[in-house]
């Protein structure tokens, strides 16, 4: 068996793993506790730090700090990467790169303690595992583009910006729903 | 002055990482335990089936911007020493609204996608790879784009500036909003859901809370930048009595001539006297519309070279926008010793017969003790008189020492 196949191969294995795990899984908590939950770690860190949350900052940040081991005159001579990497900067040396480790520990620690930590592909119904990938990257690569240009994600820009009434924020997430919204109809068969 | 937030890298050293893990921790675990691990729940959203997302979301921020506008009302926290995103209109509005295709293509954000990668979904692992890639691509090509990146900038804007209305008001417009948007969501779950889940009686509660919380900010009005100075004056009078920021004319003319410094120059006087004369690049700022101006002197000190001197015809009314000034967290801020009147003490030779001394009656405050033969406003030499030829000629004893503002300077998206 090739790996290609392997890779093919393991969701199938895995749908068996699925029923077994999904007993052992705790269910979610309600929208609205995570909501308020989510709120009050907001709140903390506006408290005392001064900032909010943040991801894709912190993915940007270790972007450039790979690119200054790899490429070093390259990020020199380009202002873009520079600006996080550029001279003696330490493009690593950035809070919101913790906070990222930070979001991958606590995901992972909370999948385990719950139960529900299992290797598996969500898709909608009509998609093949391989559609499913190729189209999460590609979503993926939207996003991150999106993210850089609108200086910020879902937590960095809608969240943290949101709460801290940001007039801009505010644009960026209406911006964002109205987008998944229009393109809701066109995709529907991803998902149903 | 209000004592959080803290400058956590200073107050903790190394240890400040620990926290920003800390907090990371925490995030991953709420999105983990709220379900936003599983893309089809996530995009689920967008064919009105399940309203997670909004319920998260949209709950967060009521919940945070209730307990921040709450803190700030108290005198806890300093409102212009946190983070606010800075707007870049144009960008922001396209760069959302391809995020939001990405979102119902991928099923994911970036930080829900790296949790879901962390709890082993394929999917997550795949769209934190394109994340990855997308972030770079626009590294890449971003020289391209950069005029629009950085078009339609409006600086620190928050929605209450823009409406011209007080943080409460809007705070209680969210609620509002949000409570509606729930109602309709949990309507349409109703409607067009699968088995959702059983829906918790205390939501009313909460949501009455809210409300509650919400109305109280919307009547209370915020403190002035002066109410504000009154809370600071013990520990901030001295710099005035002691005279340490009221800057002799010899150094501003210095200031102003050192390139790595970018001076900011705040003319409070009269529209008159603007007029007749003010200092080259002086911007006119009246006293009672310092206030309205602070978000963006707030914007301009984030880079840590900014000086910003205030001047009146003599000190009294420049040191009243000082106060304001100061007790706003801004940093760097100086007051012109003596005024334009003492200024002009030292450079109205420049200009010969034009600017002549003026007899005013004595103890007459805040009036300009010169006679301009034009209002020239700054067409006079001694507007912008040249630094070198005052070279080490005026002897004055400097006061101007640099300061980084109290507060982060960038968010978590820079």
């Amino acid at each position: 068996m090739t790996v290609h196949e392997q890779a093919l191969a393991r969701p199938k294995t895995q749908a068996q793993a699925k029923t077994q795990a999904q007993s052992k899984a705790k269910p979610y908590v309600n929208g609205y506790l995570g909501g308020i939950l989510l709120g009050l770690l907001l709140f903390l860190t506006f408290f005392l730090s001064g900032n909010g949350l943040g991801a894709s900052g912190g993915v940007n940040h270790l972007l450039a700090w790979v690119l200054d081991l790899i490429a070093p005159r390259f990020v020199e001579t380009h202002p873009y990467w520079a600006r996080y990497a550029g001279g003696t900067l330490r493009a690593w040396d950035n809070w919101v790169v913790f906070m990222v480790f930070g979001l991958l520990i606590g995901g992972f620690v909370s999948s385990k303690i719950h139960g529900r930590w299992q290797v598996a592909t969500n898709k909608g119904p009509k998609l093949s595992a391989r559609t499913r990938w190729l189209l999460a990257f590609l979503g993926g690569t939207l996003m991150g583009y999106g993210a850089r240009l609108a200086r910020g994600c879902t937590s960095g820009q809608a969240l943290s910006g949101g709460a801290v009434l940001a007039a801009g924020s505010w644009a960026f997430m209406l911006a964002l729903f109205a987008g998944a919204y229009l393109f809701a109809y066109f995709f529907r068969d991803l998902w149903n | 002055m209000a004592p959080f937030p803290l400058d956590l890298f200073k107050t903790l050293g190394p240890w400040a990482y620990l926290y920003f893990l800390a907090v990371g921790f925490a995030f991953g675990y709420i999105l983990e335990i709220s379900g936003f691990t599983e893309s089809p729940i996530l995009a689920a959203q967008f064919y009105l089936k399940d309203f997670r997302v909004l319920k998260v979301m949209f709950g967060a921020i009521v919940t945070a911007s209730i307990l921040i506008f709450s803190a700030v009302q108290l005198g806890l926290l300093d409102y212009n020493a946190i983070w606010v995103n800075l707007t870049y209109l144009w960008p922001m509005v396209l760069g959302g609204f391809i995020m939001g295709i990405g979102f119902i293509l991928g099923g994911f954000c970036p930080g829900t996608s790296m949790v879901a990668a962390a709890s082993g979904r394929i999917d997550g692992v795949f769209f934190a790879l394109g994340v990855v890639f997308g972030v770079g691509l626009f590294g890449f090509l971003e020289p391209r784009f950069q005029n629009f990146w950085f078009d339609s900038y409006y600086g620190r804007l928050t929605l209450f500036d823009l409406f011209h209305t007080t943080p409460g008001v809007i705070v209680f417009l969210v609620v509002l909003m949000a409570l509606v948007a729930f109602a309709l969501g949990e309507v349409a779950e109703r409607h067009f859901g699968r088995k959702t889940e059983r829906k918790p009686a205390w939501r009313y509660a909460a949501g009455g809370i809210a409300l509650l919380a919400g109305l109280v900010l919307a009547f209370t009005s915020p403190r002035t930048p002066m109410e504000k100075w009154e809370r600071m004056a013990p520990q901030m009078q001295p710099l005035l009595t002691e005279r340490k920021v009221y800057v002799h004319p010899g150094e501003v003319l210095d200031t102003l001539a050192n390139d790595k410094l970018r001076t900011v120059l705040i003319d409070v006087r009269s529209e008159r006297d603007y007029n007749l004369f003010h200092l080259k690049g002086a911007w006119h700022v009246p006293l009672e519309e310092i206030p309205a101006v602070i978000p963006k002197l707030l914007d301009m000190t984030n880079a840590p070279n900014v000086v910003i001197i205030v001047m009146s015809n003599d000190e009294a009314l420049a040191t009243q926008a000082w106060k304001m000034l100061v007790a706003s967290n801004v940093p760097n801020v100086y007051i012109l010793e003596g005024g334009i009147n003492h200024w002009l003490d030292y450079f109205a030779e420049e200009d010969g017969e034009a600017i002549q001394p003026l007899q005013v009656p004595a103890g007459a405050q805040e009036v300009l003790r010169w006679d301009f033969e034009y209002a020239l406003g700054d067409g006079y030499k001694a507007a912008f008189p040249e630094a070198h030829k005052y070279q080490g000629k005026i002897p004055y004893t400097p006061k101007i020492e640099l300061k980084l503002k109290r507060g982060p300077t960038s968010g978590g998206c820079g």
